[in-house]
C-alpha cells in the first residue's frame, strides 16, 4: 500500500505551500486588523491548522463541494474563495460574497463549490451528505468534503451523517481537524474514543488518522479518500491531527490551554517547517518563496483596503433574501 | 387513484371522491412525472417499507425508482440535511418527517439551515425543499406524537408553513410547495387523511399565501386551517340556525398568511374567531389577533377570540383528549356568543 500512496510532485507541493502561506498570512492579518480596531467581527483563529485544507483542497476541483464551519476561513481560502469577497464579507460590506449578511461564520461562494458555512457544531456533515447525494444522482463525479472539529464527533449529527453516508455509499469525505480542544475543553475530557478515526468502524467505513501538519501525509490520505469517493466507493472519515495556536475565539485568554503543549506546537509551526523542507529538498528557493509571500501580503493589503472602502448594505437588505424576490410577507 | 370514466352519465355525477392522502400522493406523483429533479426521502417512504406508515408515498418508488424515492434510517437530522444539500445543487427533495413531534430532532437543520441559507448567503443559495409531516389528536397518541407545532416554524423567518383541510387543496398546495423556491413545511393531519372530497384537477396549483373563503357570511369571520377547518364547517348549521351569518375562511397557508383576504372579511363582519388545534398561548391565533387589533382597531365590534387547545401537553385518556381539541360544538358556541 505504501508504494502506491499518492505523493505530491514538486509543483503540487509548492501549491500546497502557497495556500498554507496564504492562510497563515490571512490569519495573522485578521487578528491584527481586529486588534487595531479597524474591523469588529467574531473571529475563530485557525492558526496552526493551515496544512490540512491546503493539502486536501489541491485534490479538489472548483466543481467539488465544501461544507465548512465557523472556524473555516482556512478551508474556504484553500478552496479558492477570493480575498476581496472574503474580506468585504467579514467587514459586513455590500461587496462581500454574501452582501455582508452572512459574516465570518456563514461565508458562501458557490462558484468555487463553497456551499455552506455553518456556525453550528456538527451540522456540516448532514448537509454535505445531501450535496454528495446530488452528485450520486447526477453521476457527475463531484465529491463533497465536510470539515469539522474533534468536538463535533460527539454530537448526534456526526453519527447520523456517517451512518447515512455509509448505507447510501455517498461520495463524501468527512475531514475532522482534531486540534485537541472543543471550545475550552480538552479532547480527553470530552471524547470517549482514543482516536476519532476509530469511530468509522462503527459505520463500516474507512477511518484514517493522519498527522495533519505533515503536508505529504495529509495529501496522501486526503487524495485517497477523495479518489475513493469519486470512484463511487463511498465515504471516508479522516482524523487530521493538529493544534489550535490560539483560544477558541478571538479575545479568549486561553488560560485553559496547557502552556507547555501550546509552546511545543507553536515551535513546531507546520507552515515554516514545510517552507524549510521545500527549500531543503530543492523544490523551491528562498527567493521564490519570499516573492510568493510578498505577493500574498500585497493581495491581502489590497483586499483589506477594498473591504474597508466598500459600502455597508442598504437597510432594505434587512428583509431581502428572506424568501425569493417578490414574496409578500 | 383516478379510474377512467366509463359511463355515459354526466361526469359530475360520476366523480369518484378522493381522500386527502390520495391527493397528496397524486400531487407528488404528478410532480415527479413532470420534473425528474423531484425526490422523496424519509423513514419507510419506499414501497418495500410499505410507502410510509400511512401509505402516503405508496407506489412512488415502484414507479420512479429507488434512487428518487429513498427510505432512510430513523435519523431526522440526516434526512433534512440530505434534503438541504441536494436542494442546493438543483434537486427538489420532499423530506418526510413521519410525525410533527419528530421535527424537534431536526430543528437545527430546519431552523438554522433550511430557513436561513438564502438570507445568510446573500441570495446565492436557496433551499427548495418540502418537509411533509403528520400530526393531530384523535388516535390516543398522547404527549409526543400529535402536537401542532406550526407556530414555531411560522415564527422562523424564511420558512413557509402550509396546512390543507381537503383533498383538492392538499393536491394544489403540494404542487405549489414543490415548485416553491424556498423551504415549505407541509402539515398533514392524521385523522383527516381518509377524508374524501372533490378530486383535484390534475396539474392544479393552489398558490401559497392565499386563503380560501369556504363560505360567505356577514356577522362573524371564522379563521382556521387543517382539521379544525372541517370542524368549523361542521358548525355552520348550528350557527346559522341561531340566526348568525358566518364567513368561513380556510387560511391554507399559515405563513406567509393572506392578510388581504382576512382583513377584508373582518372589516366586513367586525367580529373574528380563530380556531386551531395548537395550544392557544403564543399560537398562530395570537399573531392574527394582534394584526387585526392593530389594523382594524376602530372597526372591530368585539375583541378577537381565539379557540385552541388548553396550555397542556396532549393527554392520552380519551375524555381528556376529546376535551383538549376544539370541535364543531365549541366553535358554534363561541361564534354565537361572539355575535351577541
Amino acid at each position: 500500500m505504501m508504494s502506491n500512496r499518492p505523493t505530491p510532485d514538486a509543483s503540487t507541493q509548492i501549491e500546497i505551500y502557497r495556500r498554507a502561506a496564504l492562510l497563515k498570512a490571512n490569519d495573522e492579518r485578521s487578528r491584527k486588523v481586529i486588534m487595531n480596531g479597524r474591523l469588529v467581527m467574531p473571529y475563530y483563529s485557525y492558526r496552526g491548522q493551515e496544512i490540512i485544507p491546503s493539502a486536501t483542497m489541491v485534490s479538489l476541483t472548483d466543481d467539488d463541494y465544501l461544507v465548512t464551519i465557523y472556524r473555516g476561513i482556512h478551508d474556504m481560502l484553500a478552496k479558492g474563495m477570493p480575498l476581496n469577497d472574503l474580506w468585504a464579507e467579514v467587514a459586513g460590506r455590500v461587496d462581500g460574497t454574501c452582501k455582508g449578511k452572512g459574516g465570518p461564520m456563514h461565508l458562501t461562494y458557490p462558484a468555487k463549490g463553497i456551499m455552506v458555512t455553518t456556525g453550528i457544531v456538527g451540522s456540516s456533515m448532514p448537509i454535505a451528505n445531501g450535496l454528495a447525494w446530488g452528485s450520486q444522482l447526477s453521476e457527475d463525479g463531484r465529491v463533497a468534503v465536510a470539515t469539522f472539529g474533534d468536538g463535533a464527533s460527539n454530537i448526534g449529527a456526526f453519527h447520523e451523517a456517517l451512518n447515512l453516508a455509509a448505507v447510501w455509499k455517498l461520495p463524501v469525505v468527512f475531514l475532522c481537524q482534531n486540534n485537541l480542544y472543543g471550545e475550552h475543553t480538552t479532547y480527553e475530557k470530552a471524547t470517549s474514543a482514543l482516536r476519532i478515526a476509530d469511530r468509522a468502524a462503527a459505520y463500516n467505513i474507512p477511518g484514517v488518522r493522519v498527522d495533519g501538519n505533515d503536508p505529504i501525509e495529509m495529501y496522501a490520505v486526503a487524495k485517497e479518500a477523495i479518489d475513493r469517493a469519486r470512484a463511487g466507493e463511498g465515504p471516508t472519515l479522516i482524523e487530521a491531527m493538529t493544534f489550535r495556536f490560539h483560544g477558541h475565539v478571538f479575545g479568549d485568554a486561553d488560560a485553559y490551554m496547557d502552556k507547555a503543549q501550546k509552546q511545543a506546537a507553536v515551535e513546531a509551526d507546520p507552515v515554516p517547517r514545510f517552507r524549510a523542507r521545500l527549500i531543503a529538498d530543492g523544490f523551491a528557493t528562498e527567493e521564490q518563496l519570499a516573492a510568493m509571500e510578498a505577493q500574498i501580503e500585497a493581495d491581502i493589503d489590497a483586499a483589506v483596503e477594498f473591504a474597508l472602502a466598500s459600502s455597508f448594505p442598504e437597510l432594505d437588505e434587512l428583509t431581502r433574501d428572506v424568501y425569493a424576490e417578490g414574496v409578500a410577507v | 387513484m383516478s379510474d377512467a370514466m366509463t359511463s355515459e352519465k354526466p361526469a359530475e355525477a360520476k366523480v369518484k371522491p378522493v381522500t386527502i392522502l390520495q391527493g397528496i400522493n397524486q400531487a407528488i406523483a404528478d410532480a415527479m412525472e413532470a420534473d425528474d429533479k423531484v425526490l422523496v426521502l424519509g423513514e419507510d417512504v419506499a414501497d418495500p417499507e410499505d410507502g410510509g406508515v400511512c401509505g402516503v408515498t405508496k407506489g412512488l418508488s415502484s414507479r420512479f425508482g429507488d434512487k428518487r424515492v429513498r427510505s432512510t434510517p430513523i435519523a431526522e437530522q440526516a434526512i433534512i440535511g440530505a434534503a438541504i444539500g441536494a436542494s442546493l445543487v438543483g434537486y427538489k427533495p420532499i423530506a418526510e418527517i413521519m410525525l410533527m413531534n419528530f421535527t424537534t430532532v431536526a430543528m437545527d437543520m430546519i431552523v438554522n439551515h433550511a430557513a436561513k441559507l438564502r438570507f445568510m448567503s446573500g441570495g446565492q443559495t436557496h433551499v427548495p425543499i418540502v418537509i411533509r409531516t403528520m400530526t393531530g389528536t384523535g388516535f390516543a397518541s398522547g404527549g409526543q406524537h400529535c402536537d401542532y407545532l406550526e407556530a414555531w416554524f411560522a415564527h422562523t423567518a424564511g420558512m413557509k408553513v402550509v396546512a390543507p383541510s381537503n383533498p383538492a387543496d392538499a393536491y394544489g398546495l403540494m404542487r405549489a410547495a414543490i415548485d416553491d423556491p424556498d423551504p415549505v413545511l407541509f402539515i398533514e393531519n392524521l385523522p383527516n387523511y381518509w377524508l374524501p372530497g372533490t378530486p383535484p384537477e390534475p396539474g392544479s396549483v393552489v398558490p401559497l399565501g392565499k386563503a380560501r373563503i369556504a363560505k360567505e357570511g356577514s356577522d362573524v369571520t371564522v379563521l382556521s386551517y387543517s382539521r379544525i377547518m372541517n370542524e368549523a364547517m361542521a358548525a355552520v348549521k348550528a350557527i346559522e340556525e341561531a340566526g348568525v351569518s358566518v364567513e368561513m375562511i380556510d387560511l391554507r397557508t399559515i405563513s406567509p398568511w393572506d392578510t388581504e383576504t382576512v382583513l377584508a372579511s373582518v372589516r366586513k363582519t367586525g367580529r373574528c374567531l380563530i380556531a386551531h388545534e395548537a395550544v392557544t398561548q403564543f399560537g398562530v391565533g395570537a399573531e392574527i389577533a394582534a394584526t387585526l387589533s392593530s389594523e382594524l382597531f376602530g372597526v372591530l365590534k368585539k375583541p378577537v377570540v381565539r379557540l385552541g387547545a388548553p396550555y397542556a401537553p396532549v393527554p392520552f385518556s380519551k375524555p381528556l383528549e376529546t376535551a383538549y381539541t376544539p370541535d364543531a360544538k365549541r366553535i358554534a358556541e363561541a361564534v354565537i356568543s361572539l355575535a351577541r
